[in-house]
């Protein structure tokens, strides 16, 4: 295994065995009792169930996904262990093992010492209760007795720079402040292993940088444990100091942080350009079961590469469960190391009911794409865009490559960016003499 | 250097498995929390409002008076030669420790799953903090039943006598008992309604209607020529407590040893039936919620 590179005196503090997460699609039960009673006497009597809307396609229920599947994984004492993957490669799942929100379905996981874990900032904050009191709330939630707080207090109430209005409620807090609290308790708990989730994407960037510094410290110099997940890679490059990559549930790779950056930015694929999305698992608990896009293809390519401002000719298979007033959808743009792009003005498709199969083909204009490599995520949903419901959000990177072309610049540099705004538009450019 | 202890792991995580799986080792660690959940049960109550904590006062004091016009006034039940509105306020007053366990505790998941999505700590904390609001709000509302009391045994009238029993010494085991039985129900309703949401809505009524099962309003003895109705209040375990709580501050009417054994033991099993579902329901709850 990989691991053999890291020296084998050191001491290992998290072991996980094989652990599986196994999760069922759609929504089981009715939530009522009588709903429950009601479905289980229809269904023994062979009649249609009443709690369904008519002509549901049943077979989308229980379908099962693999969140995880068979993880083994060594960290050892002082590491600053970087996690990355795409959406849905199971990094929150692990996550949320590791930090005993959710129980595996298999396997087994070992931890020496007491985790901190910090999946959102803030967590347990009160918005009624003051800065001091929240201090006190949040380090107990995290495992700190009230003796051990009060040790800390001052160093917490410095870090945070909140001195000043550490006995106003925190709902009079702007949210920077609220972040620097919820940080400053977790970064000065004596745990042995921190988890951070993404936890610096808030914040100024000074404090970011202070966060990134302090989280460097617990790992080198305290000899505490940090397994970090980031979407950024320049924090994961900053921070960690060993990194894995994973990948529909497995652990893709162990090792060196540059490789495993390598290996995360190569996963997306442009020779793919039919996808089967039945297996797939989805980015949003509720996703999948009212909708269900089956199938989606890149149309007239043999490879997802286009020209810049050639159009991308996409067809999705879907159907439905329950009548659909209203389906909308929109595109996530992201470049290839998951950075965000933009999204697509959202389109409605209209309404749809139960019993067809819907193939809808749409084109997406990729003139103000730089060259370089993308994906995009399907994102169907109903309502408005401002409380959009999302019916199906299939957990799978479409990736696709824009090439250099006749129309765009002859080079493309790295720190341009990726939207390739076009050409000014001159409205005046007249001329006079210099006077004197 | 290789430490010697290479394999003394202090958290091992397992698929659910077990049947009694609290670590109370662990909930003891934790102690601070549950104060502090408790303490911000009562701030979060009284913030913004008038009057503040006097509503832990005022709320019995209603509610005494009420029962007392309409069941001790117009309907006129016996009260066992104790006065009416100290018989029924000391029956409310346990009874409304015992209600608030329930009432408070079986929302616990559903209030607090996105603090339980992201964090862990025991769970039990929050159903413990609860108990303890309960009991806190016991002890105040305790105090003004004394004040009452007080008066009742200065001014002695036609409405009847007062008289402390040796089962004053009980009382301190009484409370933690009625507070168990309630915790006990709470947590059970409260792991069902991860499933259920609806019980959580029913709850609130059929504590009220448990009220009426239990002689909160009337006395015992008022029932002896209604045989069925008698036992099913004999088969409520919140039955023999109230009995005793009035018998040890008023001294009015009878206490059942069997009755409050068999209290004792519904308390003890539902305890049981509670650990057990709740430490079942809190390992994988966030899946289903």
């Amino acid at each position: 295994m990989q691991q053999t590179a890291q020296p084998v005196t050191k001491e290992p503090v998290i072991q996980v065995d094989g652990v599986k997460k196994q999760y069922t699609l759609g929504q089981i039960g009715g939530g009522t009792l009588t709903a429950d009673l009601q479905s289980w006497w229809a269904r023994l009597r062979g009649k249609e169930d009443p709690n369904l809307p008519l002509g549901t396609d049943t077979r989308l229920f229980g379908r099962t996904f693999m969140a995880l599947n068979g993880i083994d994984l060594t960290v050892y004492k002082g590491e600053a262990l970087g996690i990355i993957g795409r959406n849905g490669a199971g990094k929150s799942t692990l996550l949320k093992l590791l930090s005993r929100i959710t129980a595996p379905s298999e396997g087994e996981i070992r931890i020496k010492g007491r985790i901190a874990s910090m999946l959102e900032v803030g967590t347990g904050f009160n918005q009624e209760m003051t800065g001091r009191e929240n201090i006190y709330m949040n380090g107990a939630i995290l495992g700190m007795s009230k003796a051990e707080v009060d040790s800390k207090l001052e160093q917490i109430i410095a870090f945070s720079e909140c001195a000043d209005f550490i006995d106003t409620p925190v709902k009079r807090y702007s949210s920077g402040m609220f972040v620097k609290l919820a940080f400053a308790v977790a970064a000065h708990l004596d745990s042995e292993i921190m988890i951070m989730d993404e936890v610096l994407a808030v914040g100024d960037m000074k404090f970011q940088e202070k966060c990134l510094n302090k989280m460097g410290d617990v790992a080198g110099q305290e000899g505490r444990t940090v397994l970090y997940v980031s979407h950024n890679m320049s924090t994961i490059r900053q921070l960690c100091t060993r990194c894995i990559v994973l990948d529909k549930g497995r652990v893709l790779y162990d090792g060196d942080v540059e490789t495993a950056i390598a290996i995360y930015m190569d996963t997306t694929d442009v020779n793919v350009v039919d996808y089967d999305l039945t297996d797939t698992s989805r980015l949003v608990p509720s996703a999948g079961f009212r909708l269900f896009v089956e199938r989606l293809r890149f149309l007239d390519k043999q490879s997802s590469v286009f020209a810049a401002g050639e159009p991308v000719r996409v067809e999705i298979r879907w159907r439905v469960s329950h009548y659909l007033d209203a389906v909308n959808l929109k595109l996530f743009i992201h470049f290839r190391d998951s950075s965000p792009v933009g999204i697509t003005h959202p389109i409605t498709l209209g309404s749809a009911e139960p019993g067809r199969v819907y193939t809808t083909v749409f084109t997406l204009d990729t003139s103000v794409l730089g060259p370089g490599q993308y994906f995009f995520r399907l994102d169907v949903f109903e309502r408005e865009i401002s409380n959009a419901i999302c019916l199906d959000m299939p957990g799978q990177d479409f990736a696709f490559e824009i090439t250099s072309a006749d129309r765009t610049l002859p080079i493309w540099l790295p720190y341009w960016g990726h939207i390739h705004f076009p050409p000014l538009v001159v409205e005046d450019n007249q001329h006079e003499p210099l006077e004197g | 250097m290789q430490h010697p202890n290479e394999h003394q792991w202090t958290t091992v995580i397992r698929p659910r498995t077990g049947w009694f799986d609290i670590d109370l080792k662990e909930l003891w660690r934790y102690r601070d929390l549950v104060l502090l959940f408790t303490k911000r049960n009562f701030a979060i109550l009284y913030k913004q409002t008038i009057l503040g904590p006097l509503w832990i006062l005022l709320n019995p004091l209603i509610t005494t008076v009420l029962f007392n016009v309409i069941f001790g006034g117009i309907a006129g039940l016996p009260t066992e030669g104790a006065p009416s509105f100290l018989f029924i306020m000391a029956g409310n007053t346990i009874w409304s420790m015992f209600a608030a366990c329930i009432n408070n505790t079986a929302n616990t998941f559903v209030v607090n799953a996105s603090t339980f999505g992201k964090v862990y700590f025991p769970r039990l904390t929050i159903p413990l903090s609860q108990a303890l609001t309960a009991v806190i709000n016991f002890l105040v509302q305790f105090a003004m039943f004394a004040c009452f009391w007080t008066f009742f045994a200065l001014n002695p009238s036609g409405a009847g006598q007062v008289q402390l029993t040796g089962w004053v010494l009980y009382l301190p085991i009484l409370v933690v008992q009625v507070m168990v039985l309630g915790l006990a129900v709470g947590i059970i309703v409260s792991s069902l309604t991860t499933k259920y949401r609806d019980l959580a809505i029913a709850v609130t009524f059929a504590v009220q209607l448990w009220m009426y099962a239990t002689p909160v309003v009337y006395s015992t003895t008022s029932l002896a020529n209604q045989p069925v109705l008698q036992k099913l209040v004999y088969l409520n375990p919140m039955t023999a407590p109230v009995q005793v709580f009035r018998k040890a501050v008023l001294g009015c009417g009878q206490v059942d040893p069997a009755g409050l054994v068999y209290s004792l033991v519904c308390t003890l099993v539902l305890l049981a039936i509670g650990v057990i579902l709740f430490s079942r329901i809190e390992k994988t709850f966030m899946d289903t919620v």
